[in-house]
């Protein structure tokens, strides 16, 4: 019985790690090709090339155990039961907590701040000093942080009320297009990107998870139909709203 | 020895993201909710795999794959590799001397795509909520080949120096008529796959291709140009995802238009 546990096992883990090999081949097989026939130069430390691939596979199939025992179920659980105790109030709250306590201190968030305040500085659309340069950066952080806030919020609000997700996404595609006509063009560049930057690998299942058990736990919801959506609006509004920033910092 | 605190760097900025996370889960749970959490043993396991699997995934990428995808983004776009010995010369970009760039380009955005950790999620969700009529390989492969074309136009742009909000423009209108059509339960996921797809490895490569180019390409600005690689890459997966969903469903009616007629 227990050699048999083992066997099992052993087999589970065999095609995880497989699994996260096949997802990591093409980025080799890209790499690889380029280095051979195109650029032709020796590639530099294969060992230490083979040992960090070795390290992707391994953490890639971890993580992906992890979200399926950890990560969805806490997030699904979380949703059922605040769905459950039936409180407007604190469904919003967690919503709009998840959004930005999460994305105030995402590392690639606080790097593109601070190369946007360069390029501010730089432009002599903000004064050069390291204080009115961290001002701005933090005033950009915010920005998005509270916009991502206020996505999941309102995400979590159209699933609940069951209202279509595109006239919401379409009514901000053209807040951003009047946004960008009145946008100085420094900022523009970077609030288009500040969209993709901010959902981390970590709150992408959970609201994910998030968003199907809400639509799941709902009457008259679909969860394929409702469920989804949250991460959409968490990459559009942060565009939204660094424009205004700029709009508001720059005059 | 190096690695080993490199490593426990990593963990312990993995386990900085997670933090907040877990606070407000905890919070909830026991402010709000005020119950015990159903498998807390399993979920702490989970958890722990979550972050210690993330750690090992981005020590090993920082160690293997990004040294070498970053060398190869500025080789590619270097003048010398792009025109010959007189490279150092050229004053304006020539649009098609540009070639392996946005072969690159398209290559390395495809084959991030596909081992993106949060991508790897949605289509895992989508699949189990779809019941397995959304496969998960169908879902990641046509959001890989929508960040391959964004980024390939991503470039094309860098080099020809046009505005960034025309393409995003034009595309947001794309995904405004593709939205009118489309089947209904898509629609949400279609405009997910947008977001999900930049993050922890495809990000860095990306932004080293743009700001590479945009420092290389004679007439081109790294502060101004360098921007706008990522908007490309989260809004066409987009219009893929729209388009595959609409192309099934025409096949799906014109099958059972042909099946009526051959009653």
């Amino acid at each position: 019985m227990k050699a048999y546990t083992i066997k099992t096992i052993g087999r589970l883990i065999a095609r995880k790690l497989w699994g996260a090999t096949t997802d990591l081949l093409p980025i080799v097989l890209v790499i690889a090709f380029f280095q051979l026939l195109v650029v032709r130069q020796p590639l530099p430390h294969v060992g230490e090339v083979i040992f960090g691939a070795l390290l992707v596979v391994t953490g890639l199939a971890l993580f992906i155990q992890g979200l399926e025992m950890g990560l969805f179920p806490i997030g699904e659980a979380l949703a059922t039961a605040l769905a459950r105790k039936g409180s407007l109030f604190w469904l919003l709250t967690f919503a709009f907590a998840l959004g930005f306590s999460t994305t105030v201190a995402e590392p690639a968030l606080i790097a593109v701040a601070g190369e946007a305040a360069d390029i501010a500085a730089a432009g002599g659309l903000i004064q050069a000093d390291d204080q009115a340069r961290s001002s701005y950066a933090f005033g950009l952080r915010m920005s998005v942080a509270v916009s991502v806030g206020i996505a999941i919020l309102v995400g979590v609000l159209r699933i609940l009320r069951g209202w279509p997700i595109h006239y919401l996404i379409i009514g901000g595609y053209v807040m951003v297009m009047l946004m960008t006509l009145i946008a100085p063009a420094e900022i523009i560049g970077i609030a288009y990107d500040a969209g993709g930057v901010t959902t981390s690998t970590i709150t992408v299942p959970l609201v994910a998870a998030l968003g199907v058990g809400l639509a799941s736990v709902i009457r008259g919801r679909s969860p394929l139909t409702d469920g989804f959506g949250l991460i959409a609006f968490a990459s559009l509004l942060p565009m939204i709203f660094v424009m205004g920033y700029g709009i508001l910092v720059f005059n | 020895m190096t690695f080993l605190i490199e490593f426990a760097g990593i963990l312990l900025s993995t386990c900085r993201d997670v933090l907040p996370i877990l606070g407000l889960i905890v919070f909830f749970q026991l402010v709000v909710l005020r119950q015990a959490i159903p498998n807390l043993g399993r979920l702490v396991v989970g958890g722990v795999y979550v972050v210690v699997g993330l750690a090992l995934f981005l020590a090993g990428l920082e160690k293997a794959l990004f040294p070498l995808g970053k060398i190869m983004a500025t080789q590619l776009s270097d003048p010398l590799f792009l025109y010959g010995p007189s490279g150092a010369e050229v004053e304006t970009a020539v649009w098609q001397a540009y070639g392996w760039v946005y072969l690159f380009a398209a290559m390395i955005g495809f084959a991030t795509t596909i081992a993106e950790p949060s991508l790897i999620a949605v289509a895992y969700k989508a699949n189990e909520v779809s019941g397995g009529s959304i496969s998960q390989w169908g879902l990641r492969i046509t959001v890989a080949v929508g960040v391959a074309f964004g980024i390939a136009l991503g470039t094309f742009r860098i080099v020809t120096g046009t505005p960034l909000y025309f393409y995003i423009m034009v595309g947001y209108v794309v995904v405004i008529a593709q939205t009118v059509f489309a089947p209904k339960q898509i629609i949400a996921l279609a405009y997910d796959s947008g977001g999900v797809t930049t993050s922890t490895v495809t990000v860095p490569l990306v932004a080293a291709l743009g700001l590479g180019l945009a420092s290389t390409v004679p007439g081109r600005n790294p502060a101004l140009d360098g921007f706008g690689l990522i908007a490309f890459a989260s809004l066409f997966p987009i219009i893929t995802v729209l388009g595959y969903a609409q192309y099934v469903h025409w096949v799906q009616e014109r099958r059972k238009t042909i099946s009526k007629e051959n009653n």
